[in-house]
């Protein structure tokens, strides 16, 4: 396969904590560009060449699937259809030539926080072929209720405003809630607990041990402008020098966007509800109205592999069209 | 998806009447005789405009949100004033007794920040 102008190698010197290396990817959903890391090295191709990639490339011992920002209950015309679009999105979960054994979903499952909104989510993802969802609140969760609604029904396991960590196959996942107690004019913020609870978590892990955090809000300053990171991440990233391998899954500014800094690789999920604008391009984050033939490749989910004793993760985006 | 809309219509609706309502929960000490002013903050576009405004003594202020994403209206301290989740054309009204400053923001878009200045 010859390489692209926008394809990035990067070669993760498998040092894993003091290379000074920086890589800074930005693939807009829009313009088409999605990112895979495997076996330490991390490329990016044009999305619309997904077509093209060999399937037996993106496999690896445990891979699952990201949906981020369902917004279940949006109904205005960037996107009328936002079940429509959620259904889809499974129905290419489901086609995945790899299947995921769970799903995560990075919060804004609902628009209002309404129970009937939450329902609808949780139908539609029970047609997924994976069974397993696992969640984390985004802002529209949560509000109204301190996000009472959401952690009856997803925080049963999870502590304070609905942390939580599990294995699977070594592999090291923590969920992050970094959308309650938002103070005004701040950012996404963790708070004093969780963070005191991030700390000890990990600290009985191996530096071997492949880390993936996921949340919400972004956990590196996407566009502190408009509201896009979190005011304490550094001191939750700072916990997880140690380990060679961490990954960090967002949703919230509902595009793809990508980077490399040290042992951490950022990505932020795309909606399956509606797109919104790059940083700054826009006077305000609210949502793009496009054209409805355009929409659909604005959305999707983002699928991941990951490749045991690599200690990577491929990270493949796919558009809903 | 026709059940889904008629779900959210009527989710919308309650929204609405609880937002129009939470305003009467704080009567103005102002003279009955006296006519309450009242002044009207608009939310568009993930801004609350206009982004100061300074009311007499016993004015209700009135927030409407005509953006397509929801907003809140909530106190800086989060218990003088706290709006439900205003979807959009939902109201909220608050009367304000006190003479003061009052910073509030929307909670789920916390960079919107706005202010009533009460005289």
């Amino acid at each position: 396969m010859t390489r692209q102008k926008d394809e990035i190698q990067f070669d993760h010197n498998h040092d894993g904590i003091d290379r000074r290396g920086f890589l800074k990817c930005m693939a807009w959903a829009g313009t088409g560009a999605f990112c895979v890391m495997q076996g330490g090295v991390l490329k990016s191709y044009s999305l619309s060449r997904i077509a093209e990639l060999d399937p037996s490339k993106m496999k690896g011992e445990l891979s699952f699937a990201q949906i981020s920002d369902s917004n279940m209950g949006f109904n205005k015309p960037a996107n009328p259809d936002v079940a429509g679009t959620l259904k889809a999105a499974v129905d290419k979960i489901n086609a995945l030539a790899t299947p995921p054994e769970f799903l995560l979903h990075t919060g804004d499952i609902s628009h209002l926080a309404k129970p009937e909104e939450f329902d609808n989510v949780e139908q539609i993802l029970r047609s997924a072929a994976a069974k397993d969802v696992f969640y984390v609140p985004g802002e529209h969760d949560v509000v109204g209720d301190d996000g009472k609604e959401y952690l009856e029904r997803h925080g049963k396991k999870s502590k304070g405003a609905g942390w939580y960590s599990f294995d699977k196959k070594g592999v090291h996942f923590v969920g992050l809630s970094n959308v309650m107690n938002l103070k005004a004019g701040g950012l996404g913020s963790l708070g004093a607990e969780q963070l005191e609870w991030l700390e000890d978590d990990v600290k009985p892990l191996s530096a071997s041990t492949p880390i993936v955090l996921f949340a919400h809000i972004p956990l590196w300053s996407v566009y502190p402008q408009w509201g896009w990171g979190t005011e304490d991440s550094a001191q939750a990233l700072g916990y997880l020098k140690k380990f060679g391998s961490v990954t960090v899954l967002n949703g919230h500014i509902h595009q793809t966007m990508q980077k490399v800094e040290g042992n951490v690789t950022f990505h932020t999920a795309a909606s399956t509800a509606f797109p919104q604008p790059e940083p700054g391009k826009a006077d305000s984050p609210g949502p793009m109205k496009v054209p409805a033939e355009q929409l659909r490749s604005l959305l999707g989910i983002t699928d991941v592999n990951f490749v045991q004793g690599k200690e990577a993760l491929a990270i493949v985006d796919s558009k809903l069209a | 998806m026709d059940r889904n809309k008629r779900y959210l219509a009527g989710a919308m609706l309650v929204v609405g009447m609880a937002g129009a309502f939470a305003g009467a929960t704080s009567p103005p000490n102002g003279t009955p005789a006296q006519a309450a002013a009242s002044d009207e903050v608009k939310i568009d576009n993930f801004t609350f405009a206009p982004g100061e405004i300074t009311v007499a003594k016993g004015t209700t202020v009135k927030w409407v949100n005509r953006d397509d994403i929801p907003h809140t209206v909530v106190s800086d301290d989060k218990s003088t004033f706290k709006s439900k989740p205003l979807d959009t054309d939902d109201k909220f009204s608050y009367t304000f007794t006190k003479e003061g400053t009052y910073s509030y923001f929307c909670s789920i878009h916390p960079k919107m920040t706005a202010k009533v200045v009460v005289k």
